[in-house]
């Protein structure tokens, strides 16, 4: 009867430390979930790619969950499991071509042709960058867009930061030329 | 003034060189209403970029605890199909079951049967002797031909 009690008492237990393992990774995960799954879009570009691939990366988070600790920056080292799988996905070819199209761009303040306009123009931005070669894409995601430092970086990535400023300053030199290229033709 | 610490910031930015705080600057000034019209290129990437960073996962986090859910489905799907099996040969094996006026009446009818067949098969008998005779015929039909 007591002992009954006992193994009852000892599965609450259990079951509750587990919950807060879960509501504690959670905690850790939540911050940074958005920028995996931006990262996992801007190299799969399919939207139920990325959410394919963040879920899986942050399952593989959570069976590691006991060694997260022993890391000392989670965060990046998340970032880097996103890359490689994105980069394996992209590999295996299994990636199939969905494309999205972006309409969801807010302007605010300005006539409906300048706004048709200014989505064109991102939509171009988003073209462009589609096409620069991943690792520039990653680079240029990582500072651009989530505005990491480049010792962050040079961490996620594995590089020495010069190399980093060098690809990163090709990939906004590219960015730049191809925008300006397409506003010439717009003009003409 | 601030046009030319604009543009110098925007050199220093395409050589990578620009801090975090900087790209900041850039960003604030590259996503309001007045850019300079021969800068316009750069509110387009820097709008781009400030969009980007909005997107959000929006899907619920699972994390699934695969092994003792699985193992679960599998108890749940063999218990089922025990149960089932379980049930149904009883519910087979008392529909099947007679009563005994059944049983009976099922006892007769088979007696009547055997009677049956035990007459067609005197009958059968009795054919066949007849046929004998035809022996007779044939054994006289090979004498004359022989010979």
């Amino acid at each position: 009867m007591s002992s009954s009690i006992c193994k009852q008492l000892k599965f609450g237990l259990q079951s509750v430390t587990i919950s807060m393992k879960h509501s504690e990774f959670l905690n850790v995960v939540m911050p940074f979930k958005d920028k995996l799954f931006r990262l996992a879009k801007r190299l799969l570009v399919s939207n139920e790619e990325a959410e394919d691939a963040t879920q899986e990366v942050i399952l593989k988070l959570w069976a590691k969950n006991e060694k997260i600790s022993s890391y000392t920056n989670v965060e990046a080292f998340a970032m880097t499991m996103t890359k490689n799988f994105c980069l394996d996905r992209l590999k295996s070819k299994q990636a199939s071509n969905l494309k999205l199209v972006h309409s969801n761009y807010s302007e605010s303040g300005s006539g409906l042709q300048k706004q048709i306009e200014a989505k064109d123009s991102l939509a171009w931005v988003q073209i462009i960058i589609e096409a620069l070669p991943d690792q520039q894409k990653i680079i240029l995601q990582l500072r651009d867009v989530e505005q990491y430092d480049f010792e962050e970086i040079a961490e996620m990535l594995n590089m020495k930061p010069v190399a980093i400023r060098v690809a990163l300053s090709r990939a906004r030199k590219t960015v730049r030329e191809k925008l300006m290229q397409k506003h010439k033709y717009g003009i003409r | 003034m601030e046009l030319d610490k604009i543009e110098h910031l925007l050199a220093k930015y395409l050589e990578a060189e620009t801090t975090l705080a900087e790209e900041e600057v850039l960003k604030k000034y590259f996503t309001q209403d007045k850019v300079a019209p021969h800068l316009e290129q750069y509110a387009s990437m820097f709008t781009y970029f400030t969009d980007a960073k909005k997107e959000q996962f929006t899907k619920p986090v699972l994390l699934k605890t695969k092994k003792s859910n699985f193992n679960w489905q599998a108890i749940a799907a063999t218990a089922v199909l025990l149960f089932g099996i379980y049930f149904g040969i009883t519910k087979y094996n008392s529909t099947n079951s007679l009563s005994e006026q059944e049983m009976i009446a099922a006892k007769t009818a088979e007696k009547e049967l055997k009677k049956a067949l035990v007459l067609i098969g005197d009958n059968f008998t009795r054919g066949t002797e007849k046929i004998g005779y035809l022996n007779e015929f044939e054994e006289t039909k090979q004498k004359i031909f022989i010979k």
